[in-house]
């Protein structure tokens, strides 16, 4: 028997001699630090939600119907008729939140180690392209069940792009293939949603992993195994303090994925809207193009990108600023390893401003996703009384959207003026035996 | 046949034209996939105007109609709301319409109440920021959003405020008045939306 798979394998081998190679260079020659942590998982845990989005996202698309008049009932129809139907949506919408939650935390992780510095801008960079086709996706996502913030939420982000002057009116009715959201508006939705767009994210993927392996993993300790000393048990010229990425962080990262299964089943079993956070209440009403929403918010992966929008005064008769600000946000994200001119890359090895400025900038994160969810428009009221609420808001809000992109401008100053102390940075990794 | 010197003006002539040539071809035929986008011709048959008798709208009340599928609010504003338009003058972005908001409703409309007759106030319900309904509060009494509130809309997705002409307040995320469509009396109690005075003649 093991004489037949060796003959097939030497079969293939003949006809495609690079297909073995590559599987050993990305997987059991491919070396990684030996010291990765806790937030090490979240790189191979964002890999199994897309799986997961792929296979229910295929059969959820065997019984929706992607059209204004249909669309809502046959979401209804497949959380009710279609055998677990609600078991495979929920797993779909639930993953599209898990999704933000690991991204969000990949990304925190690559903060706090430098891991965008270089050698690794490139896969930064791809991996920015990668957060940004995830927030096309996810915002398309959420409109096609056509409740009713399916429709004003696609009503409001088009409308982002009405404020661009002169050609913004005609840039929405394009988007929108009429004059609102309609039939033409969701189809051409649940086209890019299942088609174009997942097949650009496989892509960018693919090149973010590849552009990855070929310059090798950062660590915590954010030293260079590749500079370090050579010679490890399996091969004398690769890097001492690397091991191969399988079987060990294969079997590292199941691990991850057991705990993070646990945590999915119990909220796709026990809390699939999450209180309103996951699917919003409002969503459970059919669209009706004529009522808002009292309480009109994103789901809460973009909640602080709308604090944004929303904390920006329109200005000489424009309300672009606000948009701009917030497509800054995310552009000052993807400039980051410029923002940075710091040599060290760990947190553990660098300056108290630094730590301090991360600090504040993942406090302002979380503030503005809550103005942007609409808590502080609730709890101000409640815990000072009779006052101004718009204008506290105001303040709390656009002092956290200034703490946002001051981090950037601390970060490039204290690094540019080299007002930062750092500590010395080991040889090798400080797990290294 | 092989040449023994090779010709690199003319390798790289021919080089840039089959570019050229190549990118006007894939520009050409990128047009008719994005204009596909473009509202159809069924959807823009759809934009016909709407006739709303005015019969049974009590003053201080409200009705919303369907236009083009945009909500249009038209307002039957009483007396004692029609004086608090100058009240609020100071706080607003635009008060005359001739500003930033010129171009939001039709020359007829252009005055202090924003309408054909005084009373009546036609708009389309559509804020001015990022094109959510905006709600219609017109008691004159403090609200949580505004101490001072003498009476208008507000838009609950980014919070603009606007006054019972559809004007807007300062400090708000929308940059410009309601819009007003273009309507006409077809009778005293009938109007007609999105067709001008004149045009109807």
């Amino acid at each position: 028997m093991a004489n037949v798979f060796t003959n097939i394998g030497d079969w293939v081998t003949e006809r495609a001699p690079n297909m073995m190679p590559a599987y050993r260079k990305h997987m059991t020659e491919y070396y990684a630090p030996k010291n990765f942590n806790l937030w090490y998982y979240f790189g191979s845990l964002a890999l199994l939600v897309l799986v997961n989005q792929i296979v229910t996202g295929i059969f959820l698309t065997m019984n929706f119907n992607p059209s204004a008049a249909g669309a809502f009932a046959s979401v209804e129809y497949i959380m009710r008729d279609v055998e677990w139907g609600w078991l495979i949506r929920y797993m779909h919408s639930t993953g599209a939140s898990l999704f933000f939650v690991v991204v969000f935390l990949h990304m925190f992780r690559g903060m706090m180690y430098g891991s965008y510095k270089k050698p690794r801008e490139l896969v930064w960079l791809l991996g920015m392209l990668i957060f940004l086709a995830l927030m096309a996706e996810a915002f398309m996502g959420y409109v096609l069940p056509w409740g009713n913030m399916s429709f004003w939420g696609a009503k409001v982000i088009i409308s982002l792009f009405g404020t661009i002057p002169y050609i913004g009116g005609t840039l929405v009715e394009w988007i929108m293939g009429d004059f609102l959201p309609a039939d033409a508006t969701l189809n051409r939705f649940f086209a890019l949603h299942v088609i174009a767009l997942p097949l650009v994210l496989l892509l960018l993927v693919v090149l973010h992993i590849a552009a990855l392996h070929e310059v090798g993993s950062n660590n915590p300790d954010g030293v260079e195994i590749k500079k370090g000393p050579k010679g490890n048990r399996w091969d004398a010229l690769k890097p001492a303090d690397g091991i191969p990425f399988h079987p060990y962080y294969t079997v590292k990262d199941l691990v991850g994925v057991g705990f993070f299964l646990l945590i999915a089943a119990f909220i796709i079993f026990f809390a699939p809207t999450f209180g309103g956070w996951f699917l919003e209440h409002d969503n459970f009403i059919p669209a009706n193009n004529l009522v808002t929403p009292s309480h009109i918010k994103p789901v809460w992966y973009f909640t602080p990108f709308y604090a944004i929008v929303r904390m920006i005064p329109s200005f000489l008769g424009s309300a672009v600023w606000g948009v701009l600000a917030m497509f800054g946000a995310i552009a000052v994200l993807f400039l980051l390893p410029w923002f940075d001119r710091g040599q060290v890359k760990s947190i553990r090895y660098r300056g108290t401003g630094y730590k301090v400025a991360l600090g504040l900038f993942v406090l302002s994160f979380f503030m503005l996703g809550a103005v942007g969810a609409g808590i502080t428009a609730e709890v101000i009221p409640e815990w000072f009384g009779n006052v101004d609420v718009t204008f506290w808001e105001n303040l709390f809000g656009r002092t956290m959207t200034l703490i946002y992109f001051g981090f950037f401008a601390f970060l490039w100053a204290y690094t540019h003026f080299g007002w930062e102390k750092t500590k010395p940075v080991p040889e090798r990794v400080t797990t290294h035996d | 046949m092989a040449n023994e010197v090779v010709d690199h003006g003319r390798r790289r002539f021919l080089t840039a034209t089959t570019a050229v040539v190549g990118g006007i071809g894939i520009v050409s035929a990128a047009v008719p996939f994005i204009k596909s986008w473009e509202p159809s011709a069924r959807a823009k048959a759809a934009g016909a105007p709407v006739t709303q008798s005015l019969a049974k709208i009590e003053a201080g009340q409200m009705l919303s109609v369907s236009w083009r599928g945009l909500p249009v609010f038209v307002l039957n504003r009483t007396k004692a709301q029609l004086d608090t338009l100058p009240m609020v003058d100071s706080r607003l972005v635009d008060p005359k319409s001739d500003g930033a908001s010129a171009g939001q409703q039709p020359k007829y409309a252009q005055n202090e109440a924003r309408s054909i007759k005084p009373e009546w106030l036609v708009i389309v319900g559509i804020c001015t920021h990022l094109g959510c309904v905006p709600e219609f509060v017109p008691e004159i009494k403090p609200e949580p959003f505004d101490p001072d509130w003498k009476g208008g809309f507000f838009c609950p997705c980014h919070k603009s405020r606007y006054d019972l002409a559809g004007r807007v307040f300062n400090g708000v995320p929308a940059p410009k008045n309601l819009q007003v469509p273009p309507y006409h009396f077809v009778d005293d109690s009938t109007i007609q939306i999105g067709v001008d005075p004149k045009e109807a003649g």
